[in-house]
């Protein structure tokens, strides 16, 4: 495979598109916002290469460039990407895309700051995702806070500032404690090699005792599960998504909190395979798990606010995620990243559709609003769709995802799958009962019988996300596909056992000798 | 030979040389070739030259360093080696960057005077003893010397009762800690009836470290040398004395008084201390704690930034004391690097303050500094990259700061400490962004513009490049840093 610096140049796309953008005075404002759609556009078809020339099957990491950044602290400038990877780079360079997009009219004031913030967080998102090296990986981690709590802080609502500094401080403080643990498998890893090194493949070498395992373990689970956020931590969550503007939610839902599942999976997993198979620590993470889901799904009936609904069914989805994570089998796995996509696919169709109402009535009360889709028949098209394929219905995305997911969890402990089929039926419910009291019936309050229906626009912005939703729904294939290689590393770096056992007859290939994998790609 | 004045003896004393003779001629030429107030500025040429042939003495060090290790001078009173070295380049960075930017302050003081030049190259001829200085005679004068310099900066202002209020509590508690520091010096010396610290150190190692003797110095000592470093419960003076001075010498303070306290710290804890570590590591251990928490949770409610920034200096005295318990060549390693990049953030965030002051504009509060984004986004951005750098989030340089200190903690297995000193980080951002959100979130209420000169806006790029670029690109000064190890 050819080595021609692809990985960069998707990752530097949107930090170009905004050095140029600086360059751009304040007052053109139209051209502000031309440019700033056209780097994101850029950066969304610059990135479409990474799917055709990525070769599912080869297990490793594939586009790897490596550069020597900082040697005396071992740091390099080391990018590549396996399935996973890949495709949440291709959810954010969508979701950029749509978001940009969408706050055409959205956002008035401070338009340049407003684009570049966007593209910055672009650039930190990309990074967070294809960094092998641990160092490169925090950078980028913590690049992606400040313009987050610009766009939260700057152009949210009434209670921006407290939700701007809240998000801030809670994903801070986990993330300094992850940083306490990376350095101390960095410390063991010299310790034992006599060299210091941050790259995640090398740093799967050392032979940690299981007790200093769970510690890291632990302070990893901090820094990921604020970021998720799994339930006691996600008390953040719901402040910054009522308050971000639309554009704002749409990244924050759909791409930033997978960061924190990404993790899980990329560094916890592999790096601590022990901790990670503690019978204590799968218990407490899949409890907490299902506790998100059915917490989340009970909150979301109650909420009386439609994006505050949408905030904690995203609590509940993201519990769908950990939860496969911690099956840890195959199905689990896969499971989860699809269902990782598909959450940011329909809930960032669900926090668009909010700023659509909210653009032309400024309010985001439930109450407000009843019968639109008498005067809003294509909205309300959309609006079925996102809400169908965020319920899980079959044919569309939701359903694929979830359905693995407890396929994994019911092969782990049906228990949990129990708990957690009825959050499927609560998310079916508070979805179908937002949608009643939003779309149908007739229209009771009078500010809603001149709403103007969705321009083309609008339109162009959930388009891609509908076609998206379909395809997973309908043809899933591909994305399992593409996950099989990088989950059964995973698999089998964790459970050694899983595929030489009782499911032998499902192995596909040859399993692979422990840390080969990452030499073998790429190139 | 001539023993008392040998080649290597003038070599290792040539910047502290140039120094006092460049601020003596500064004094001079006042009257003799400016007597026109306002041509005072041309001063700074004086200094500037000055400080060129201090630093041009330097490198000569450092190449003659890197060839035939450390050289020792005057009968082992004064030592060249990479310690001192590297901290007498960031007294020349800081007193440079500090002295380009005063004269246009001073001058909207009403304050120029020609001494202010001077003051400075004798304060900076003392941080060169207390980085060099190798006796305990040695280092004393070297402290008297800085720290009177700076009683007098401080009150510099003399119309101005802030100024002269911050001076008078700054002279008076400086003078007791200085009774402090003399007494357990005097003990020292009492213990190994030599001024040496080799010989101190044989002496201690020899008693070892509960001996009651060695105790009554460590403690006494101890008060001398927290209370320079302003690390609770020594810190009472430094919001006082940050707010009252002129801005810009707050900024000279902050950062070169508190480098040059840190390498005396370390010359006298790794030195004469040394053995005794069993005594003191728990002492500094909660000093260390102390200070983070008391610096961090009282600039919350801080209205007046100065102060808010008096604050965040004490916590970041508590993060380099972390360095020094954890005491391996990761913490002195990140001790350097710490300073080093306080220095350039911590002058940097001073500097957009002077900015601010104004005629008939004070411009310390968190309202005067209220949408500066709109009225000079170049201030505001710069402001945000050195208030991120000083709360440590990558990529800035605070982070490598941070970086160390923490790695050495695990290193050696101080887990307790790591986590409380990460958990103030998240502390500290909040405070820090109390700025952030007045500058860029609030509306502008103050449309005058900000008072800048062309020395400002060079020692605002110069800082703000560095902020940043050690933050990306930190190779050449992580090994910079790595020459200063104390052996």
């Amino acid at each position: 495979m050819m080595n021609d610096h692809l990985l960069s140049l998707v990752l530097f796309t949107p930090l170009a598109g905004l050095l140029v953008l600086l360059f751009i005075p304040s007052r053109q404002k139209e051209l502000i916002k031309v440019w700033a759609n056209v780097a994101s556009f850029a950066g969304f078809l610059i990135s479409l290469p990474l799917v055709s020339r990525f070769d599912k099957g080869v297990s490793g990491p594939q586009f790897i460039e490596r550069a020597n950044w900082i040697p005396s602290l071992g740091a390099q400038y080391l990018i590549g990407i396996d399935g996973i990877s890949l495709l949440l780079i291709m959810l954010t360079t969508v979701i950029g895309f749509v978001a940009i997009l969408s706050s055409w009219n959205a956002i008035q004031d401070r338009l340049k700051e407003y684009y570049c913030m966007f593209l910055l967080l672009q650039v930190g998102m990309l990074g967070v995702f294809m960094s092998m090296d641990f160092f490169l990986f925090y950078v980028f981690w913590e690049l992606v806070l400040v313009p987050m709590y610009f766009i939260i802080g700057v152009w949210g609502g009434p209670r921006k500032l407290y939700a701007a500094i809240k998000f801030f401080l809670y994903t801070l403080a986990g993330s300094v404690l992850m940083l306490l643990g990376i350095l101390t498998l960095y410390f063991q890893y010299a310790s034992q090699f006599g060299r210091y090194t941050f790259e995640i493949s090398e740093l799967m070498k050392p032979t940690l005792p299981l007790g200093l395992q769970e510690w890291v373990f632990w302070a990893f689970f901090l820094g990921f599960a604020i970021k998720v956020p799994m339930f006691p931590f996600h008390t953040w969550l719901p402040d910054a998504h009522v308050e971000a503007p639309t554009a704002g939610s749409v990244v924050l839902a759909s791409v930033l909190l997978k960061m924190g599942t990404y993790g899980f999976i990329r560094f916890s997993l592999p790096l601590l395979p022990k901790a990670s198979m503690d019978h204590t620590i799968v218990q407490v993470l899949a409890v907490l798990s299902i506790i998100g889901i059915v917490y989340g799904a009970l909150v979301s009936l109650m909420q009386k606010d439609w994006k505050k609904l949408v905030a904690y069914s995203s609590v509940s989805h993201l519990g769908f995620c950990t939860l496969g994570i911690f099956a840890m089998n195959p199905n689990g796995l896969a499971g989860s990243v699809l269902q990782q996509i598909n959450h940011g696919i329909s809930t960032g169709m669900l926090f668009l559709i909010i700023g659509v109402v909210y653009e032309r009535r400024h309010t985001r009360d439930i109450a407000e609003y009843g019968g639109l889709a008498h005067v809003m028949p294509k909205y309300a098209v959309i609006f079925a769709i996102a809400m169908l394929s965020s319920a899980g219905l079959p044919l569309l995305n939701g359903f694929v995802g979830e359905f693995t997911i407890l396929q994994g969890a019911f092969e782990a402990n049906r228990a949990w799958a129990a708990f957690a089929v009825t959050g499927v039926v609560f998310g079916a419910a508070y979805l179908l009962w937002l949608y009643q009291r939003t779309m149908l019936g007739q229209i009771t309050n009078g500010k809603n019988l001149h709403v103007p229906d969705l321009s083309l626009r609008e339109i162009v912005v959930f388009l891609p996300l509908i076609a998206w939703a379909i395809w997973i729904g309908v043809y899933p294939k591909p994305y399992f596909d593409i996950l099989e290689k990088p989950v059964q590393q995973i698999v089998e770096r964790v459970r050694p056992e899983y595929y030489q056992g009782a499911m032998a007859h499902r192995r596909l290939t040859e399993p692979r000798p422990l840390g080969s994998g990452p030499q073998a790609g790429g190139q | 030979m001539n023993q008392f004045y040998t080649s290597t003896d003038h070599f290792v004393l040539v910047p502290a040389v140039m120094l006092a003779l460049f601020g003596c001629a500064i004094l001079l030429f006042d009257f003799v070739v400016f007597p026109d107030p306002r041509q005072r500025k041309y001063l700074l040429f004086f200094l500037i030259l000055g400080e060129g042939f201090a630093g041009f003495g330097l490198w000569n060090q450092q190449t003659n360093l890197a060839t035939n290790g450390p050289l020792q001078a005057f009968h082992d009173a004064l030592i060249m080696d990479g310690f001192s070295i590297f901290f007498n380049w960031i007294f020349i960075a800081a007193t440079v960057i500090v002295a380009i930017v005063s004269y246009k302050y001073l001058e909207i003081e009403g304050e120029h005077h020609a001494e202010y030049y001077s003051l400075m190259m004798f304060a900076q001829c003392g941080m060169f003893f207390l980085a060099a200085g190798t006796d305990l005679v040695t280092l004393f004068i070297g402290l008297e010397l800085m720290a009177l310099s700076f009683y007098v900066m401080v009150g510099f202002l003399r119309t101005s009762k802030r100024s002269n209020e911050a001076a008078m509590k700054y002279l008076l508690l400086g003078a007791f800690s200085s009774g402090f520091l003399a007494y357990g010096f005097s003990v020292m010396y009492g213990v190994s009836g030599s001024t040496k610290l080799a010989d101190v150190a044989t002496a201690i190692t020899a008693r070892g470290p509960f001996d009651p003797l060695v105790l009554l110095a460590l403690a006494t000592t101890s008060v001398g040398l927290l209370f320079k470093i302003s690390a609770v419960p020594f810190h009472m003076w430094a919001p006082d004395a940050y707010e009252g001075a002129p801005t810009t010498v707050t900024a000279y303070l902050s950062v070169a008084s508190k480098a040059a306290s840190i390498a005396f710290l370390l010359r006298i804890f790794l030195g004469p201390f040394a053995s005794a570590r069993d005594a003191w590591e728990p002492i500094l251990s909660f000093v260390a704690v102390a200070t983070m928490t008391v610096g961090n949770l009282a600039a919350i409610n801080q209205s007046n930034i100065k102060r808010l920034l008096a604050y965040s200096s004490i916590s970041h005295a508590g993060y380099m004391l972390l360095g020094l318990i954890a005491g391996n060549e990761t913490g002195i390693k990140g001790i350097a690097v710490y300073v080093m990049v306080y220095t350039f953030m911590n002058l940097g965030a001073f500097l957009v303050l002077v900015a601010l002051r104004r005629k008939g504009i004070i411009g310390e509060d968190l309202d005067d500094i209220a949408g500066l984004m709109h009225k000079s986004p170049g201030y505001a951005l710069l402001m945000l990259i050195f208030l991120l750098s000083l709360a440590g989030i990558p990529p800035t340089a605070g982070f490598l700061g941070k970086y160390y200190i923490f790695l050495s903690l695990i290193e050696t297995r101080h887990y307790t400490l790591a986590v409380i000193a990460t958990l103030y980080v998240a502390v500290a951002i909040y405070y820090y962004f109390r700025i952030v959100r007045s500058m860029f979130v609030r509306d502008l209420t103050e449309p005058a513009p900000l008072s800048t000169s062309l020395g400002l806006r060079v020692a605002l790029a110069v800082t703000g490049i560095l902020t940043l670029g050690i933050g990306i690109y930190p190779e050449p000064f992580l090994r910079l840093a790595g020459t200063s190890l104390l052996h």
